[in-house]
């Protein structure tokens, strides 16, 4: 253990502390909204009354990248728990086992993670704002917040710009989404966390950003854009933009990203096609989806260690992959994807299969007493 | 210091938001709208699958339908994290409630 002045010592702790005190005062205030509102859920007879879930995803995966396999056991449990008319307290966890074997030979081994995504309590208060107080999926993009979940990814390996100003933030959010005309619906999020934190499962910055999207449900295309600014360290900023398209024709969903800061900056685009017009083997075909995904990822401001801490490549990369999903059944599949890397660091092939499942439990009874 | 404001203003604000629940509702959540016929029933359907592929298909693919209580709750969920207008989310469980 190396020397520390004393004063630092004290600073150490004082921030430590606040960063104790801050998140209890963040669990408290959860807490007093759920005592606070129960009365309301009790309250309530109607016979379509919504019931608190269970649900999420649980996987099984082997990723192989350069020749090393690495074995990845995850489940990923959501809480939804409505209250009264207006309210929803919903919680996601994460965890996950990552094993590999040593470096020499030798049995499997490695870390269990275990993380919480979000735990945050919605209020609606009319059709046009839902207000969101507690620990949420920082709104950067769309693949953090809509397409992470391992059940509705089309490929399993995240995007390379993923960790560029996403995670989760700790504070307040304003959203929602309403109709401008016939043709044109327009969605929103503000956020400021106001929280941050190093510790290792409840990571967060201090920040403030939003993110302003355009749905066309006729052509079935979405494009928006984000911000952020960090208020911390660097007070660095970051911008991106998104889309999404579901094509009326054929059953092809295009997704994808750009996003720039300090950090770095690239894209992603892809690919999920569902062969349910192929007019042989339909009964097999109809299960199948091919996805495809291309990307790019242009080193920023900061040295290489600091960006793989984070998550990011250490050098320029180009990223080519290709996917085949068969769904068993309703939230069920078998995933197999080959991908290839292009790096100054050196080129390698990425190899993935698993198996994603989604499952949904009510926590009371689903039908009218 | 400039953090314990922070936290001690999110906490007036949460309060405030229940302070606004606690009064009387208008009812914000999603109901079965009154239809006069059949006809009416199956445009409602008709539209609520079509929104359902709008909304929903951009992401993940169709799940099966749920009994409506944990539907009410889905889709309180869904309105949140894909900002999905109160229209479209009252037609979508109109759909797969049906």
């Amino acid at each position: 253990m190396g020397f520390q002045p004393s004063s630092e010592k004290r600073k150490l702790s004082l921030k430590k502390w606040m960063h104790r005190r801050s998140l209890s005062l963040l669990g408290f205030a959860c807490l007093l909204v759920s005592f606070w509102t129960i009365p309301n859920l009790l309250a309530q007879t109607d016979s379509d009354r919504p019931v608190p879930i269970l649900t999420g995803g649980a996987g099984y995966f082997t990723f192989v990248t350069a020749g090393q396999t690495q074995l990845d056991a995850q489940v990923n449990p959501v809480l939804l728990l409505p209250l009264g008319d207006r309210w929803l307290v919903e919680s996601r966890a994460e965890f996950e086992g990552a094993f590999e074997r040593p470096p020499g030979g030798g049995p499997y081994g490695g870390p269990v993670s275990k993380n919480l995504d979000y735990l945050q309590v919605d209020y609606i208060a009319n059709p046009y704002l839902t207000i969101t107080v507690g620990r949420f999926l920082t709104p950067f993009g769309i693949f953090n917040e809509r397409l992470y979940p391992i059940w509705i990814r089309s490929l399993q390996q995240d995007p390379l710009i993923l960790p560029i100003s996403t995670g989760s933030s700790d504070g307040m959010m304003l959203r929602g989404g309403f109709p401008v005309s016939a043709k044109v619906n327009l969605n929103y999020a503000v956020y400021v966390s106001a929280v941050s934190t190093g510790h290792n499962n409840l990571e967060s910055d201090r920040n403030l950003g939003g993110r302003l999207g355009v749905f066309l449900p006729g052509p079935g295309l979405e494009v928006g854009g984000s911000w952020q600014k960090l208020l911390q360290d660097e007070r660095s900023e970051a911008f991106g933009f998104h889309f999404a398209w579901q094509l009326r024709k054929l059953p092809l969903n295009l997704h994808g990203e750009y996003a720039r800061s300090n950090q770095g900056s690239g894209y992603w685009v892809d690919a999920a096609y569902r062969l349910n017009h192929v007019p042989f083997w339909q009964n097999t075909m109809r299960r199948l989806e091919v996805a495809g995904r291309a990307e790019q990822f242009f080193s920023g401001q900061i040295n290489a260690d600091e960006a793989e801490a984070i998550g990011l490549p250490g050098a320029n990369t180009r990223e080519g992959e290709f996917g085949l999903n068969y769904y068993l059944q309703d939230g069920l599949k078998v995933v197999a994807s080959y991908g290839r890397q292009f790096s100054p660091d050196g080129n390698a092939n990425l190899w993935t299969t698993g198996i994603a499942y989604r499952f949904a439990i009510p926590l009371g009874r689903v039908s009218a007493p | 210091m400039r953090l314990r404001i922070t936290i001690l203003l999110g906490v007036i604000a949460l309060a405030s938001v229940v302070g606004m629940a606690s009064s009387p509702p208008k009812s914000v959540s999603p109901s079965a709208p009154v239809l006069r016929s059949s006809e009416d029933a199956d445009a409602m359907r008709l539209e609520g699958e079509r929104r359902f592929r709008a909304n929903c298909g951009r992401c993940h693919a169709a799940p099966h339908k749920f009994p409506p209580r944990m539907m009410a709750t889905i889709m309180r969920h869904m309105r949140v994290r894909a900002t999905i207008t109160d229209e479209d989310m009252r037609l979508v469980l109109y759909y797969m409630t049906q």
